[in-house]
């Protein structure tokens, strides 16, 4: 079978019809982004309103002596005394021996990262609020700063919360038992460390937002660019000490999350106290510095694996430890350590092997606080475990697609509960590896690399193969401790009465498509063409509840309730048209947007009209819910559906200035049912481009002060068109037999695997050398640092 | 990230700049691609600044047989594009083309970018490789300064604070001339780590071995040239290589590495084998 007949799987699902779920339509909410007319957070402007500005912590660690406003502007700065009334933010957690952090909005005692909020101004302009920051005094007492775990976890080390006696949020372990005696017995012993490094999520659009009092309704209205607008409002409520019916976020169109905006922020409490307390509006747009600094706040781990296997490669026992570099604070409210819990669950992947252990160290530092980043914790995981494949691979010297195809849970496992009770689904992943092994045309790179490269170049391939839990479910949320735990998902369907219908979802579109998908999934039930769907997502004034948009889970969660309300809505029509058709409900069926029965057949439009213009021609007992449905929906399972994927690279290094370029890569993705095949590989590109970031370019780098080195754009590299490969995709679509349309989610999935594929590439490609890389971004530097140690081994071992 | 208040002046003659520029504090801008993020930044904290894009007289072109007159205002992508014309046989418009990003392109000039002296910025190394001439005009008069000798330090140059660049002096090339330029830089449009440029014209005598982008003003490399217009290929490689093991002992052996890389591609762009 070809590629081609691969990347849809047509006799499984018959042609897709119309709009409805499988069709690639274009997305609904282009048109506005292309024009330039969408509606940002910086977009918004009302009369009276004031621009924020912050002063930041110049330092990384320091006991607050004094905050001087500059005389004159005393009404117009503020710092933690004039805002008692705001609550710092606290995230509890289940988890026993979990520490919890204050963190004041306004730094109150001390300052913990650079970046952390002092004082706050306003002006009728930012660059006029930014000048009264500036004339606002910070003396502060410098104390020592832990800028890595290492440091962090040592002896004596400098306290960030005093009372905690060490700095460490969580510590937790996991041992299936029987390490030692493999340990004794393997035939193979593998034992390696790995970095990433620390990175900013860089949406397009930064944060920012407008908060202002609407006296009508006397309601404090907060338009945030977030991905969890009634999570948020759960936060405003508690740090506010607003009820929850008093506070409405009506978010305005998100340039991107990505995890940065599913967190209550410091800033989004501040601005907001301020439209509350002065009952005016008030806007904070972030600038790239304050997130560059401020936001560096994702991806930093470190890794000490020992792997042992057979003398084929075949993994008997894995035995980690994980480190990761938190940051100051625990964000609201995923935790300060649902990285870690995420890292050492999901080190396994796609694996099988009988014995892990595995400790995770949540470790505070003089960082900002950490946050879940597209794909959380799994970038870094799928980037060490897919080393360690290739490693023990290059220690009983065979093909590391080979070692690797042979450790991945097999088809007919499925489905399967792994060491640490994942279960996956469905899927067959050792044919997604095989498919990308065609794809990017293993056997002949390999007769390339005997020839040689005409520019003296070398090249080299790597894959790397995932799981991807999506639309992780209460279960999972439970055990990992957090104070909002995802239920039911809601959503709302109303047949309008000229026979269009309105689509709401409480979950938020952030350039996911949305708006689009969940119109697909109402047409495919009601056959509705999506022009007719109007999806409203976010607005806590007129959509139902949800945890919002994070976990890979809009199109399984919302996606789900959004199919089973119009479902519901469905059979409503249905009675309806059966008693004005005189025929059985059971009669009659939906097809092109009309309504048949045996003898004939009418339009949605005339049902509407029968309920809310002409009632009169209804029968006795009629259905008194009228055309409005409201469902909740969570699939059958609690535990998350897996998609999964392998990805190959192709690369060529330049071993003179270090320099890895992307020849070829390719995606061979399964996410079950694809409700818009389009926006699914949309989601592959930019998952890609982000996770190319992650293997090559970003770093916020800091000194050993804590002091952030990559504060401008300049120094933090962020890939390019240039600098990204054309990607090429294939999907299968093996459907969860316990989701709604057997959907799985696939936000994140896309930059998961690109460090792990195209640094066993360099690897690959280096590998005569004797040269390899551990550690990302896989800089030039790193790579002639790698060269050069490899070289003066080289030259060690033939002296000796 | 918003610039602290500054008086601005959008002047539209040369003595409107030399007046403004001759009070306390004040600089000139012109593309603003560096110095506008460093008003941002609030690094840059001038009380005044003279905007140069509507000053005609530093858009002509005057040229003679021997050399072409740029004048400073000519933006990155007007050479690019030809609208200037590229009296040196392709070099400055393929240079042009790899700066930065078009956007960028389309704001910033040849002479500001001269003048800030970036020893990164592309316009530095290739200037000194064409061992061009800058024309600078102060209340005082106009003067001339060979390229080579513009640039102090970093960041540093011999012009005062009341005289700005008016022209670049560009050499026309004979038609032999071969010419070749590679930066390595971490990606498209990124400030180079190292630059190579190297120029050979026997019809003018010229031949010149640049290394840039080395913290410092461009390192001319004498003994490279040398050999390079005694036809010594393999030679001025080779003196090439020395040349910058002695200039930048006080570097990381990767820096210097770097840089002899970027020269020898240098002279393989320009066909020097």
């Amino acid at each position: 079978m070809s590629i081609d007949q691969q990347t849809r799987d047509h006799e499984a699902h018959p042609a897709v019809s119309g709009e409805g779920i499988g069709a690639r339509v274009r997305r609904k909410e282009d048109a506005r982004h292309l024009m330039g007319r969408g509606r940002f957070a910086g977009d918004i402007r009302m009369p009276g309103m004031s621009d924020v500005a912050f002063l930041r912590s110049p330092v990384a660690h320091a006991r607050i002596l004094a905050v001087t406003k500059p005389q004159g502007h005393e009404g117009e700065v503020f710092t933690s005394a004039d805002c008692a009334d705001v609550a710092d933010i606290i995230t509890r957690s289940t988890i026993p021996g979990y520490k919890l952090s204050a963190h004041p909005p306004l730094a109150r005692d001390k300052v913990r990262f650079v970046g952390d909020i002092v004082a706050m101004a306003y002006a009728p302009t930012r660059a006029e609020a930014e000048d009264l920051c500036e004339a606002t005094l910070f003396d502060y007492e410098e104390l020592p700063a832990i800028v890595d775990c290492d440091s962090g976890r040592a002896p004596g080390a400098a306290l960030l919360h005093e009372a905690w006696g060490d700095n460490l949020f969580l510590e937790t372990s996991f041992d299936s038992g029987g390490i030692e005696e493999v340990a004794r017995t393997a035939a193979v012993k593998v034992e390696k460390r790995f970095r990433t490094g620390r990175q900013c999520m860089h949406p397009m659009e930064g944060k920012g937002l407008v908060a202002w009092w609407d006296f009508q309704n006397d309601t404090l209205v907060v338009n945030t660019s977030t991905q969890v607008p009634h999570m948020i409002r759960a936060g405003l409520a508690e740090t506010l000490g607003l009820p929850e019916a008093q506070i409405r976020i009506a978010p305005p169109d998100v340039g991107g999350g990505f995890g940065y905006k599913c967190l209550l922020q410091p800033e989004e409490v501040l601005v907001a106290w301020l439209a509350m307390t002065l009952k005016r509006p008030f806007r904070w747009i972030e600038d790239r510095r304050e997130h560059l600094t401020a936001g560096a706040n994702a991806r930093e781990h470190e890794y000490v694996i020992t792997a042992y296997a057979d003398a084929r490669g075949k993994l008997l026992a894995l035995d980690a430890e994980v480190a990761v570099n938190v940051g100051a604070y625990s964000v609201w409210p995923f935790t300060a350590c649902l990285e870690a819990a995420q890292a050492g669950g999901n080190l396994p992947g796609p694996y099988i092997w009988p014995h892990y252990r595995c400790k995770t160290y949540s470790v505070a530092t003089n960082k900002p606080p950490f946050a879940p980043y597209r794909g959380v914790a799994r970038p870094g995981v799928c980037f060490a475990m897919e080393l360690t494949i290739d490693a023990v691979a290059a220690a009983v010297g065979r093909e590391a697609v080979d070692v690797r195809a042979e450790n991945l849970v097999p088809a007919a496992a499925m489905p399967y509960l792994n060491i640490t009770k994942k279960f996956y689904d469905s899927g067959d992943y050792p044919a997604s590896l095989a498919t990308a092994r065609e794809m990017i045309g293993f056997d002949a790179i390999r007769a390339r690399q005997k020839m040689g490269e005409m520019d003296g170049r070398r090249i080299g391939v790597g894959f790397s193969t995932y799981t991807e839990q999506s639309a992780h479910g209460t279960k999972v949320f439970a055990s990992w401790g957090t104070p909002l735990v995802p239920g039911y998902e809601q959503a709302t369907i109303r047949l309008n009465p000229d026979g269009s219908a309105d689509v709401k979802a409480g979950i938020h579109t952030i350039g996911q498509g949305l708006e689009t998908t969940l119109a697909q999934v109402a047409s495919e039930i009601l056959t509705l063409p999506i022009a007719q769907i109007r999806v409203t997502l976010g607005d806590t004034a007129t959509t139902p509840f949800s945890t919002g948009a994070y976990a890979s889970r809009g199109m399984v969660m919302a996606g789900g309730a959004v199919s089973k309300a119009a479902q519901k809505l469905a059979e409503k029509v249905k009675a309806l048209a059966a008693h004005l058709m005189q025929c059985a409900a059971d009669q009659v069926r939906f097809e092109g947007g009309a309504i048949h029965g045996p003898t004939g057949s009418i339009s949605f439009a005339e049902i509407a009209r029968a309920w809310y213009r002409t009632p009169e021609v209804l029968p006795d007992g009629v259905d008194t819910g009228g055309l409005e449905v409201t469902e909740g929906y969570k699939p059958d399972v609690d535990t998350g559906l897996f998609s999964y994927a392998t990805h190959a690279a192709l690369v060529a290094v330049d071993v003179k200035t270090g320099a890895t370029e992307i020849l070829d890569y390719v995606v061979v993705e399964d996410c079950g049912r694809m409700v818009n095949p389009m926006i699914v590989e949309g989601q592959a590109y930019g998952g890609v481009a982000q996770g190319v970031g992650t293997a090559l370019f970003e770093e916020s780098t800091y000194d050993s002060e804590g002091q952030p080195l990559a504060s401008t754009l300049v120094d933090y590299l962020l890939p390019g068109p240039t600098e990204l490969p054309k990607v090429r995709i294939a999907h299968t679509e093996t459907l969860s037999p316990f989701s709604a349309h057997g959907i799985k989610g696939v936000g994140e999935g896309g930059a998961i695997a690109p460090a792990g594929a195209i640094v066993n590439a360099i690897n690959d490609a280096l590998k005569d050398i004797g040269a390899t890389l551990c550690e990302i971004p896989a800089t030039p530097e790193r790579v002639l640092a790698a060269l050069s140690e490899a070289r003066r081994a080289n030259n060690g071992r033939s002296a000796a | 990230m918003k610039p602290a208040a500054f008086d601005l002046t959008l002047a539209t003659s040369l003595d409107q700049v030399l007046s403004v520029l001759a009070g306390e504090g004040a600089k000139p801008v012109s593309g603003g691609c560096s110095l506008g993020p460093m008003l941002n930044l609030r690094l840059a904290r001038p009380a005044a600044l003279v905007d140069l894009r509507r000053v005609g007289e530093l858009r002509t072109l005057e040229g003679s047989a021997a050399h072409l007159d740029i004048g400073a205002g000519w933006t990155h992508a007007e050479i690019e594009d030809g609208v200037v014309p590229d009296v040196t046989g392709g070099l400055m418009r393929r240079v042009a083309h790899g700066i930065a990003y078009r956007a960028v392109r389309n704001r910033g000039t040849i002479g500001g970018s001269i003048a800030h002296a970036d020893p990164a910025a592309d316009w530095i190394s290739t200037m000194t490789v064409l061992d061009a001439t800058l024309l600078i005009r102060g209340r005082s008069g106009t003067r001339a300064c060979a390229m080579a000798d513009f640039m102090l330090a970093a960041y540093t140059t011999t012009l005062g604070a009341d005289e700005i660049i008016t022209a670049v002096r560009v050499p026309v090339l004979s038609a032999g001339a071969k010419t070749g330029y590679h930066k390595v830089c971490r990606k498209t449009g990124e400030f180079a780590q190292a630059i190579g440029a190297v120029v050979v014209d026997a019809g003018r005598g010229l031949a010149r071995v640049v290394a840039g982008a080395v913290e410092a003003p461009p390192l001319v490399l004498a003994g490279a040239g040398e050999r390079l217009k005694a036809g010594d290929m393999a030679g001025a490689r080779a003196a090439a290589h020395e040349e910058i093991e002695a200039a930048l002992a006080g570097h990381p052996e990767a820096f210097r590495a770097l840089h002899q890389v970027a020269v020898d591609r240098a002279f393989s762009d320009a066909g020097l084998a």
